[in-house]
């Protein structure tokens, strides 16, 4: 139906979610924020969601997962600010591209990383680089509903010039007694932070003193989140303790990798070293079935998906990117690590 | 068949093949925003197409309204079914991921539901081309195609089955995976069979409702002419189909193979046998885009998943390697193979000798035949 009404106008729709750029800012070197319209039916999120992105670059469609950084409460706008990561071809892409009037599609908001309705009496919110959007999500909210809580927000980035929405913030913090801005820079000899280095337990005690009664959101590099979850474990406090983080890319396999690797089976959970012969032998082997015709790649039943990791086409020899794509298992390889949709 | 099985050595056979997986690769490698944008702009012609002669018969008590609708209605099914349809559910736009053009969950304005199609086309047809007692698109089960089939009485209406499946094409393909003949047969494998008939009945009744309860029940007072304009634009789109696809591996010098010589093949003697099983229509632009460039029928089982609009400049390259090697390659223009398709379903209608000893068993041939590829597998 969507198809049909598409010929009318692009943002008719009755089932699919598109949004139309409205605005593009570019507040960092590395960044873009995107004001999106969406469309009616759109269901709205909650802070700390994400939403799925699509967009199509040589004719491919990629999608990828973000957090609007804006208040709920703004229901008519979907604010979502990228990082350009070196080897993100989406993000890049954005950085460089995205432009008004431009329609990209987009889900429904998923996610469980929310504070909860009755809104704790003491909130810390930790992020790192362009993890900022959902706790950005989350203090924008708490402020537009005048909650008066005490919240603080601590936030890691390189330094002044990579901060995203660093002037948002400021004002937030001189405008709402409650809320309290920590910065910290990991690039030394920077004005205006108020702690250097990455994060430590004397962090946390100057942000907030004791936190045994705080609950803590945190978003941001690997690094950075698993070094909190630490402190919170030693503590014995991680009920309070709420996560999100985001992956990047696997990165690109390198080709001339010996065949082995390990494979996981995500549906069925099976986890195999490879044996180097084609992904659907490796399935049945381990006791998947697995759809399937010809076996030589010709025609298609067996196409399923790679979640992540590189595969060679036994044909071409050609080594596949690391991103999420459908792949034809009875001529694909494994290249490193693997994760397939079986 | 009359016409002697070309032979290539090993090392040609595999030459060959390497020269065929260099074109697709190359191919591979360029597609991208072209192929995106052609193919849109292949579904948004049929869709106007199709919203606009639905639209038409609204006023289809005027004849010009009614032609007019009629004939738009007609091309928007021919190209969802063979530019569209067929080439999407070979997975050859499936790079692009969009869900519109993915070819595992496409569904199309015909009969046949889609999941079949995609088991006894991409798989049986296009992995075991021209194979007699593989393929069971010689002939789809109901018709002699091949002097190796061997002949009984009931063949004598060759002609006149040939010419109700042409009209009723869509039926015939959904009916297809049945294996109506084996039914014939006495084999029947009832569990399957009752599934496989539930749903062609169900995606039957939706195209049949569709065409002709609801639309002509929207078009309120033309009613009547709906009905007969949709019928009529189905009954082009089977002729036309049914015309594109036996052009494909039926003309006269297209080969056909026994199980036993395509035993083991090798990726070169795949690509041989592709070659060989097919033949190319001649044309122009439009006509290959209206036959889903079928028309290039010999690229396409050559590199089934490649977005067929390249098959047109492909063509030249495989046609100068097939020169090079020695190798028939088996084009003309639609008046002159369809002829030969026609004259092959009459003349096997009665019984047929090849001038060898047993020929009427269906058997002893084989071997003989075989010397061919054999050559190729030696």
């Amino acid at each position: 139906m969507d198809h049909y009404l598409e010929l009318l106008h692009p943002r008719a729709t009755v089932q699919a979610v598109r949004g139309e750029v409205t605005d593009v800012r570019r507040p960092t070197p590395q960044s873009v924020t995107l004001t999106l319209r969406p469309t009616d039916t759109w269901r709205g999120f909650r802070a700390g969601q994400h939403v799925n992105l699509s967009v199509e670059i040589g004719g491919v469609r990629h999608t990828r997962s973000y957090s609007p950084a804006s208040s709920e409460y703004v229901s008519d706008q979907i604010e979502l600010t990228v990082t350009a990561h070196p080897e993100g071809t989406v993000s890049q892409d954005l950085r460089s591209q995205a432009r008004e009037g431009m329609l990209v599609g987009l889900s429904q908001a998923e996610g469980d990383f929310l504070v909860p309705e009755r809104r704790p009496e003491r909130l810390l919110l930790v992020s790192g680089g362009s993890g900022i959007t959902p706790v950005m999500a989350m203090l924008r909210t708490l402020c537009d509903e005048g909650h008066d809580g005490e919240v603080v927000f601590l936030h890691y980035a390189r330094g002044a010039p990579e901060t995203i929405y660093a002037r948002e913030l400021k004002r937030l913090a001189r405008e709402h007694p409650n809320v309290r801005l920590v910065r910290a820079h990991t690039r030394p000899g920077g004005p205006e932070a108020e702690l250097a280095g990455h994060f430590t337990r004397a962090h946390l005690t100057a942000a907030v003193g004791d936190h045994s009664d705080v609950e803590t959101y945190v978003c941001g590099p690997s690094s950075l989140v698993d070094a909190v979850q630490a402190v919170w474990a030693e503590d014995g406090l991680e009920q309070h303790l709420h996560l999100e983080r985001f992956t990047l890319p696997i990165a690109s396999a390198d080709p001339a990798d010996a065949e082995g690797g390990r494979v996981l089976f995500s549906s069925s959970d099976v986890r195999l070293e490879s044996d180097g012969r084609p992904l659907l032998e490796q399935a049945e082997r381990a006791g998947l079935t697995p759809a399937y015709g010809c076996r030589m790649g010709i025609c298609r039943t067996c196409t399923c998906r790679k979640v992540g990791g590189a595969v060679r086409d036994l044909r071409s020899g050609t080594v596949s990117s690391s991103g999420d794509e459908e792949i034809q298992p009875c001529v694909s390889v494994p290249v490193g690590e693997v994760i397939v949709d079986l | 068949m009359t016409t002697e099985t070309p032979t290539l050595t090993a090392e040609q056979t595999e030459a060959f093949g390497r020269e065929m997986d260099a074109i697709r690769e190359r191919v591979l490698a360029d597609r991208g925003e072209r192929d995106a944008d052609y193919i849109r702009g292949i579904v948004r012609i049929q869709r106007r197409l199709e919203v606009g002669g639905r639209s038409l018969m609204l006023f289809g008590f005027l004849p010009p309204a009614w032609l007019a609708g009629t004939t738009a209605l007609s091309l928007s099914k021919i190209l969802d079914n063979m530019e569209i349809g067929h080439n999407v559910m070979h997975g050859q736009y499936d790079w692009m991921r969009d869900p519109a053009l993915g070819g595992r969950d496409f569904e199309w304005d015909t009969a046949c539901p889609a999941e079949h199609w995609r088991h006894s086309h991409n798989y049986v047809h296009h992995t075991h081309t021209n194979i007699l007692g593989k393929d069971r698109d010689i002939g789809y089960g109901i018709l002699r195609m091949s002097e190796d089939q061997r002949w009984n009485p009931y063949y004598l209406g060759n002609p006149i089955y040939a010419t109700l499946l042409a009209l009723f094409f869509q039926w015939g393909v959904a009916l297809h995976d049945l294996e109506v003949e084996r039914l014939v047969e006495g084999q029947p494998e009832l569990g399957r069979r009752r599934d496989l008939i539930k749903k062609i009945w169900r995606k039957g009744r939706r195209q049949a409702f569709k065409d002709y309860v609801l639309h002509p029940l929207l078009t309120g007072p033309s009613a009547p002419f709906t009905v007969a304009g949709n019928a009529t634009a189905n009954l082009a789109r089977n002729v036309w189909s049914f015309m594109i696809i036996f052009c494909g591996h039926f003309p006269e010098g297209a080969h056909e193979f026994t199980e036993d010589e395509t035993a083991n093949e090798t990726r070169g003697q795949w690509y041989f046998r592709q070659l060989l099983g097919s033949a190319n229509l001649t044309g122009g632009r439009i006509f290959h885009v209206l036959s889903g460039n079928l028309s290039h029928q010999i690229e396409h089982h050559l590199f089934p998943d490649l977005p067929a609009h390249r098959y047109a400049e492909i063509s030249a390259e495989v046609r100068a390697a097939c020169e090079r090697y020695g190798i028939p390659y088996n084009a003309g223009p639609l008046r002159k193979q369809f002829g030969s398709v026609v004259k092959k379903i009459v003349r096997l209608s009665l019984p047929t000798h090849s001038g060898r000893e047993g020929d009427d068993e269906g058997v002893d041939r084989r071997p003989a035949k075989a010397s061919g590829v054999a050559v190729a597998t030696a």
